[in-house]
């Protein structure tokens, strides 16, 4: 019985030593910090001078007479929804492709890999090159196929979104191919020749093997995509700034501006939450809807 | 049988045309990064396409050196991504351990914890963030910049679900021979972790030197920028000198795609197994 007590004391008191250095800053820089935006987010603060206890102003203003959080909110929403929809499809079919057995299987991924690799913004950097309306790669490309008035891109408050879905969805299908890669491994092989014998073709083998199979693999993907569309700043930063015309502000860009270039950082913290809990709520959602699609 | 074969090899050939599309889409971007680094100003503002250079100027790589403090913006994003790393790797090894072999109150209950913060998204706490960096003193300093990413959330669920693979005996024959906890983390645990340290710290390195938005607001100072922020930099008020930032871009990307390309397999089965990229 004592030797027991003292091993757990000891247990207790090694865990204690071993989880502290982590613990401590976990708990400052998320648990705290969590708790102060939720705070700040019922101030009105610019930082220098003191905070004004405004209670739920921020939110009423944001839900009600913020002419540009109401785009911000439209740009997220479809920015989030056509670039899930594209990176699913093509990594999904990139992942297909690789998984015969064809040549250059590791040449090709790492290929399709090297866009996530790349620091996103010297990704940036070069897809606002491509972007430029007189001088960039695309509108040379559109001019020489015969488009006289390539659209203005980057410039242009009707295309520009589209601009950055395109690039995001180049860079974002290499990583969720490997993922894809994965899922398809898990499916056993012997399923497939199974359905040969019995006279499936490859579309059939498609619909009903490997899709219901991958399902679990395929929510994980539209789980992460949501999740990463939701936070995207780099490209909107970087190309554009959110414009023209707030054409492609994003949630997290109109926080940082908001926090860091206006200084409101009570508005700013507000908005966070509210960005937090939409992607909450989304994923809630999809994990409702897992019931209705996803075979385990 | 034969008309299988063909069947088989005409479908292989046309996956192949289109996988080689497809990768010709993807790789585009970077050969074109690659040829602007080398022309001359004049050809990238030319009306008519020019896919080549005229002459490969070399000297823009050099010029990107002499226009900015690039050397400073190097050296920056290496301390900050090997101390992230060095501080990653220790911290959450250490968590991960009393996690994963410890027993003592509360322990699923903070582990559960652990995990929901996973899904918070890192803008949120921002601001409070930066409050806390300026009350130490490190705004502006590389300092700030790392504190932060040394907690991190995934290092620690990641290493704690190894640990749980390792066997127990090898640490219950230590315990017989007298091996304090500490003793066994550091002459067991660690060595046989060596894949699962691995990804950690390269996926830790990769996620730390591409890192934009956190050094962004911590930094102010030209010559404290790290790579990602100095390369911005390469903008110009009006106009930008397109070679010399592509040829900036192009020596920021060499250190992570050699890492990259060497230890590709453990990037893949990193993500493969966890399916995160490394936050």
């Amino acid at each position: 019985m004592l030797r027991k007590s003292t091993l757990a004391k000891k247990q207790h008191r090694a865990a204690l030593l071993f989880l502290m250095p982590h613990f401590i800053g976990f708990f400052v820089f998320v648990i705290l910090s969590i708790a102060a935006t939720f705070v700040i987010s019922f101030y009105d603060w610019n930082m220098i001078n003191p905070a004004k206890f405004v209670g739920a102003d921020n939110y009423v203003k944001l839900f009600t007479n913020d002419s540009i959080a109401v785009k911000t909110g439209i740009n997220t929403l479809v920015y989030t929804f056509f670039t899930v929809i594209f990176i699913v499809a093509f990594s999904l079919l990139a992942a297909l492709g690789l998984s015969k057995d064809i040549k250059g299987t590791v040449f090709f991924r790492t290929v399709y890999f090297l866009p996530a690799v790349a620091s996103l913004v010297a990704v940036s950097l070069v897809w606002l090159f491509i972007y430029n309306t007189d001088h960039g790669l695309l509108n040379h490309v559109l001019r020489f196929i015969g488009i006289v008035h390539p659209p203005a891109w980057l410039s242009s408050s009707k295309w520009s979104l589209s601009a950055v879905i395109i690039m995001s969805v180049w860079g974002q299908i290499g990583f969720f191919m490997i993922i894809f890669i994965a899922g398809l491994k898990n499916i056993p092989r012997e399923l497939y020749e199974a359905a040969r014998i019995d006279g499936a073709n490859s579309w059939q083998s498609f619909w009903r093997i490997t899709l219901p199979l991958l399902s679990p693999t395929t929510f994980f993907v539209v789980i992460m995509c949501i999740i990463n569309s939701f936070q995207v700043f780099e490209q909107a930063f970087i190309m554009t700034q959110g414009g023209p015309n707030f054409s492609t502000t994003t949630a997290v860009l109109y926080i940082y501006n908001t926090g860091f270039k206006f200084h409101k950082m009570g508005y700013a913290s507000s908005i966070g939450w509210v960005l937090f809990l939409c992607i909450f709520v989304v994923t809630l959602i999809q994990m409702r809807l897992q019931k209705k699609w996803v075979h385990y | 049988m034969k008309k299988v074969k063909w069947n088989t090899a005409l479908s292989k050939s046309y996956i192949t045309i289109l996988l080689t599309l497809g990768g010709i889409i993807m790789i585009t971007p970077f050969i074109w990064m690659l040829l602007t680094s080398f022309k001359s100003l004049e050809e990238t503002f030319s009306l008519d396409l020019k896919f080549l250079p005229e002459h490969f100027i070399v000297e823009n790589y050099a010029k990107v050196w002499e226009v900015l403090p690039f050397g400073s913006f190097f050296l920056n994003s290496i301390i900050v991504s090997v101390c992230v790393v060095i501080g990653q790797l220790f911290l959450c090894s250490l968590a991960a351990y009393a996690f994963a072999r410890l027993d003592f109150p509360g322990r699923d209950a903070l582990f559960l914890l652990y995990l929901a913060a996973l899904m918070i998204p890192s803008q949120v706490t921002l601001v409070p963030n930066y409050l806390i960096i300026k009350q130490l003193h490190l705004v502006d300093k590389l300092g700030g910049v790392i504190l932060p990413q040394l907690f991190s959330v995934f290092g620690t669920f990641l290493l704690r679900q190894f640990f749980l693979t390792i066997p127990k005996e090898l640490e219950e024959a230590a315990v017989i021979d007298g091996c304090g906890f500490f003793r066994t983390y550091l002459t067991i645990i660690l060595p046989m972790a060596k894949p699962a340290m691995t990804t950690l710290g390269l996926f830790g390195f990769m996620f730390s030197w591409n890192n934009f938005l956190w050094p962004l607001i911590v930094l102010n100072s030209t010559s404290k920028y790290t790579v990602p922020l100095g390369l911005l930099s390469f903008q110009g008020q009006f106009t930008t000198n397109w070679p010399i930032m592509m040829a900036a871009a192009c020596q920021a990307m060499i250190p992570i795609v050699l890492i990259f390309l060497f230890a590709q397999k453990y990037f893949v089965e990193g993500i493969s197994m966890t399916g995160m990229g490394g936050r």
